[in-house]
């Protein structure tokens, strides 16, 4: 029961964590000592903590390398977009259109996710990181050529031109094409992104010690053992892999209305890789280390608008710093000794497989 | 009994003698002309053999014999070439390694295979995966369910560690554990999935002569209280004399003896085998 209860108080102090970080920054905003840059940047922070968060599931707990984690965003955005739009009228209250807005959102990316992850998942290593990062190309290429309109008569979608999608004159254009969503109501809010990471973090938590948990992470350690303990392992595979997609669904909702117009390319290989930067510095299989990371690297780009030019050089820099100070056996004794020196407990040396 | 396949079987001269006990029973495993080739090679041909109910049965031979791959068939991990594998009656044919393990074998790898980064206690509950009876759901919103199957894997893993007296370890991280304890873990997980037969492949590989002495006790131990049949691949001839009821020696990928372990012992073509031919004595 020992072990049980290390791993239920590391759960609660990632929901004390994302509070702290809530109420610090609902302070900050009440007292008006926040910059307007960093404010902006509050909700794609919860975004793209989820997306760590959902991320890691994949590649740190399951095992698998996957370079199209975007794709799944990019779907759960424009889902999210365009039921937020047409809902304008028939669900006034903004709080619950952005609900519902996720909800489909995670609906259609989880959708997305199986109708990839079944071929996906038979694949291994390599082969399955690439065929990942062209599916994401793939999302990103359709939702180029997507239109969608919405009027009287109801939702109106084609992959051709704005003007063949046949609206009456009351229409409303809510995806044009490579232009992307346009015309959004930004309803979502830094509540509901804390609130979003919070259910993410039950989710995640919750089903990592469960029987399913072990079972993605026994697959993970050993896949002809797992199956010599009758263990379905596409099947755990598969889970992991859906209800990632799902998740990041409900984070591209989440980051999509909170802009007044959106594009494709925001979806790119880019991001992808950037969510798979947060999961690796923050430690694979490690939920808090992903939420560390997924708010540092977001918010580092804007404290070092004042180096312009230099900025990137810097930030790859600062990433290749933490790197080695957080890998490195020599600078990880260091720490401990500093740590040690406070009186606090020492890093365990292994991930624990739970953060 | 009704399947076909069991009456042909019953027909075929099986040369092996079942023990005593398990004698008026069908024999929990029988496999007959099971044989496979990895391209032109032939790695086991002709593999006859059946065991009781209870028995425990040891499959020896030198390096490269075929024995793994006797067990890699028997689990499914290669496809069979030829033959018939019945499991309690039933045909295997179709089944896959999961199926397998449901249907009732577990086993032990001859290079550990545990998972390495979870602890002792999740190995086992891995083990017990499929007798751990909530959704995927009723995990994530902790139903009452979850609580008490949780509650009771966690008991019967300890039980079941406790068959090696390896209660302390359960939050150990298994890749962490000392040589002989992986193995012993490796044969507690297998237990935990309720299997009617176990596979041990080289279960006392790199233990020590006190260990291995233990080791056998222990088998005895699963074989009494879990009322299983134990089939193992071992070098080591203390441990295979000292427990097995019925032997098979492999050589070449081909039976060349059947019988007790006195009988074994002095086969003249398992010495042979073994230590090569005399030349005097010819």
């Amino acid at each position: 029961m020992k072990k049980l209860s290390k791993k239920t108080r590391s759960g609660f102090i990632n929901y004390g964590l994302i509070l702290v970080f809530f109420l610090v920054f609902q302070i900050l905003i009440s007292t008006g000592s926040i910059t307007n840059s960093l404010k902006g940047q509050l909700i794609p922070i919860c975004a793209y903590m989820v997306m760590a968060v959902s991320l890691n599931i994949v590649v740190g707990f399951s095992g698998e390398l996957s370079l199209g984690h975007a794709g799944f965003m990019s779907v759960g955005a424009f889902t999210g977009v365009i039921v937020s739009t047409s809902l304008m009228n028939a669900v006034p209250n903004t709080g619950l259109r952005l609900l519902l807005a996720m909800v489909i959102g995670a609906l259609f990316a989880a959708i997305a996710g199986v109708i990839v992850g079944i071929p996906v998942l038979r694949l291994r290593g390599d082969y399955l990181a690439i065929v990942t990062l062209a599916f994401g190309e793939i999302i990103k290429n359709i939702l180029n050529c997507l239109y969608v309109g919405y009027d009287k008569a109801g939702l109106h979608i084609s992959t051709k031109d704005i003007a063949s999608i046949g609206m009456d004159e009351t229409g409303v254009t809510i995806v044009n094409g490579p232009m992307g969503a346009i015309g959004i109501t930004k309803i979502s809010t830094f509540l509901a992104g804390v609130i979003l990471i919070l259910i993410v973090l039950f989710v995640t938590q919750n089903m990592m010690n469960s029987r399913t948990g072990r079972a993605i992470m026994g697959i993970r350690d050993n896949r002809i053992a797992a199956e010599a303990c009758g263990l379905n392992v596409t099947k755990y595979k598969l889970i992991a892999f859906v209800i990632s997609a799902a998740m990041a669904g409900a984070a591209g909702a989440l980051y999509a209305l909170n802009y007044s117009t959106i594009v494709p390319k925001k979806f790119d290989f880019n991001t992808s890789i950037l969510v798979l930067v947060f999961v690796v510095l923050g430690g694979m299989g490690n939920i808090r280390g992903s939420l560390i990371a997924a708010a540092v690297l977001t918010v580092l780009p804007e404290l070092l608008r004042k180096f312009s030019d230099y900025r990137m050089l810097i930030y790859a820099i600062v990433l290749i710093v933490i790197m080695i100070a957080t890998n490195n056996e020599k600078a990880r004794a260091i720490w401990n000794r500093v740590f040690a020196g406070l009186g606090a407990k020492p890093r365990k040396k292994e991930a624990d497989g739970n953060g | 009994m009704a399947n076909p396949n069991e009456v042909k079987l019953v027909a075929m001269p099986s040369k092996n003698k079942l023990p005593e006990r398990d004698i008026d029973k069908a024999p929990i495993l029988e496999v007959a002309h099971l044989g496979i080739d990895f391209g032109g090679l032939t790695a086991v041909d002709d593999f006859n053999i059946a065991i009781g109910r209870t028995e425990i049965a040891g499959l020896i031979g030198p390096n490269g014999a075929g024995k793994t791959t006797v067990f890699n068939m028997l689990t499914k991990v290669y496809e069979p070439t030829r033959g018939m594998i019945l499991l309690d009656g039933k045909d295997t044919a179709h089944m896959t390694t999961v199926q397998i393990n449901k249907a009732g074998i577990a086993r032990t790898f001859q290079n550990i295979r545990l998972f390495d980064k979870l602890s002792v206690e999740d190995n086992v509950k891995i083990g017990l995966h499929n007798n751990t009876d909530y959704s995927v759901f009723s995990g994530i919103i902790r139903a009452p369910k979850y609580w008490r199957e949780e509650k009771k894997a966690h008991e019967r893993a300890l039980d079941l560690l406790g068959i090696f007296d390896m209660q302390d370890l359960a939050n150990a991280q298994a890749g962490s554990l000392p040589y002989g304890a992986q193995r012993r873990l490796e044969i507690v997980r297998a237990l935990a999935t309720q299997p009617k037969l176990l596979l041990l492949d080289e279960p006392a590989a790199g233990m020590n002569p006190s260990e291995t002495a233990e080791l056998m006790d222990n088998i005895r131990k699963i074989r009494d209280t879990f009322q299983i049949a134990v089939m193992l691949i071992e070098h080591d001839m203390n441990l295979v004399m000292g427990i097995c009821e019925g032997i098979a020696v492999l050589n070449f990928g081909k039976i060349i003896a059947k019988g007790t372990p006195s009988e074994i012992q002095n086969d003249p073509v398992v010495i042979e085998a073994y230590l090569g031919k005399h030349k005097e004595e010819e």
